[in-house]
């Protein structure tokens, strides 16, 4: 008798569910949160910007992920970083989803999220607190930012936060330009950025 | 350093086989609920597995608990369960092209054949199930049944003898012999009956050495589960 041939035969007594699995896998998501061990949820949205992950805890959101990031390798450094109890469970992050596809619409221009920022420490973090600062439409300088965070001179420190910004487009890294008026660098790379500020003059 | 990959990662690599593991120990009512616990339970102690476990055996040693879990919960409620009798449909005819393949097409969905598989006597029934539904080394189900690796070995291959009386063409070709398997175990395809021990499909009784259900190589205790059920299928009966 071949082993194979026993083993293709009793799987195939027990044929793929795709439909099944998806629906357990609804089925789980939904447990995991009830019991409060789904410690990070996310879901990927199509943007202007291309495919965005979103990631969140039970606080809020905690990470917005370009494509050009590798959102498999985001979210292996969410498991390091946070947790592997993660799961695709796009209920958490519904409203994020829907503020952004406003956003992304024009119809919104500001987000009002619980934000997770345990990706974000010091000087850093009070950086990215004071972006939304800068009214959409609106662009401000590295040094402007420096001055905002309440250091002058940390303009190169401001630079570092934004491109380590975790939580990209929601935060609003992208409004921080060169004092020449160029673009400067931005994390989702520059045409996300030109597009996200054509975007906001048009709106 | 990368640890652990995401839990999503570890539902997307074994989910499709756990479900196959629950609906073999418990039908098709009571699998979806095995599946849910199982990996609600991975899910809490996956940030205390160690990086280097076998994440498969792991998952079906859960399955395994909570599948009896879910039997024993059934028996308290003592809802009586309706009984698919113990008819064998001729499967063998449908599935009668013989050689890997067609032992395969003709056992799509079939019903019947995962039925007998659950009805089998509980030991038989885990040790196929999670040796040849879950590939796991004889070694592996033995840590999860108890007893030793042989035990284990001889557990499914009388289960799969007793599957292979019912639905020759379930568990391989059929033995050429009379009942009881006087003959050589395993001949050819049906009508092909070959030299004995000899014209199984291509591939076959020449590599049952060694060699686990699927990736076997280099399992510790990967007895041939082809060889083992070949040698049980002469002298045993395997009466209940």
């Amino acid at each position: 008798m071949n082993t194979d041939d026993t083993t293709v035969a009793l799987a195939q007594a027990f044929p793929d569910d795709p439909g099944e699995l998806s629906r357990l896998h609804a089925r789980l998501a939904a447990a995991a949160h009830q019991d409060g061990v789904l410690d990070v949820a996310y879901r990927i949205i199509d943007s202007p910007v291309g495919p965005l992950l979103l990631a969140a805890t039970e606080e809020g959101l905690m990470r917005v992920a370009y494509a050009r990031e590798g959102h498999d390798a985001v979210l292996q450094t969410l498991a390091d970083k946070v947790s592997p109890r993660i799961l695709s469970a796009p209920g958490r992050l519904d409203t994020a989803a829907r503020e952004l596809d406003e956003y992304f619409a024009g119809r919104r221009h500001a987000f009002d999220l619980p934000l997770d920022w345990r990706l974000s420490a010091g000087f850093r973090r009070a950086v990215l607190g004071h972006l939304p600062e800068i009214g959409y439409g609106h662009t401000a300088s590295y040094s402007a930012v420096a001055e905002l965070a309440g250091n002058p001179k940390a303009v190169r420190a401001v630079g570092t936060a934004c491109a380590t910004n975790p939580l990209p487009v929601v935060v609003p890294c992208h409004r921080v330009v060169r004092a020449d008026g160029s673009l400067g660098g931005y994390l989702g790379g520059p045409d996300a950025k030109r597009t996200l500020l054509t975007l906001e003059e048009a709106a | 350093m990368t640890g652990k990959p995401p839990f999503e990662r570890v539902v997307s690599a074994h989910g499709s086989t756990v479900l196959r593991v629950c609906r073999a120990i418990l039908g098709p009512a009571d699998a979806d609920d095995a599946w849910s616990e199982t990996f609600l339970s991975a899910l809490k102690a996956y940030p205390d597995l160690p990086a280097d476990a076998n994440v498969e055996a792991w998952l079906v040693t859960i399955a395994h608990r909570k599948a009896i879990d879910v039997t024993r919960a059934a028996a308290r409620r003592a809802i009586p369960v309706a009984e698919t009798p113990d008819t064998p449909t001729a499967v063998s005819g449908v599935a009668g092209g013989g050689g890997p393949a067609a032992a395969g097409v003709g056992l799509v969905a079939d019903d019947d054949l995962a039925d007998a598989i659950t009805q089998l006597p509980a030991k038989q029934k885990q040790a196929v199930a999670y040796h040849y539904l879950a590939g796991l080394p004889y070694a592996e189900v033995a840590a999860i049944l108890g007893g030793t690796a042989e035990a284990a070995r001889r557990a499914a291959a009388d289960g799969i003898a007793r599957l292979r009386r019912s639905y020759p063409a379930a568990a391989g070709p059929p033995a050429a012999g009379p009942p009881g398997g006087a003959g050589p175990p395993a001949a050819g395809p049906p009508g092909g009956a070959g030299p004995p021990g000899g014209a199984g499909p291509p591939g076959g009784p020449g590599r049952t050495e060694g060699t686990g259900p699927s990736e076997g190589a280099g399992r510790t205790g990967g007895q041939a589960p082809g060889r083992a059920a070949a040698r049980r299928a002469a002298p045993t009966t395997a009466s209940p």
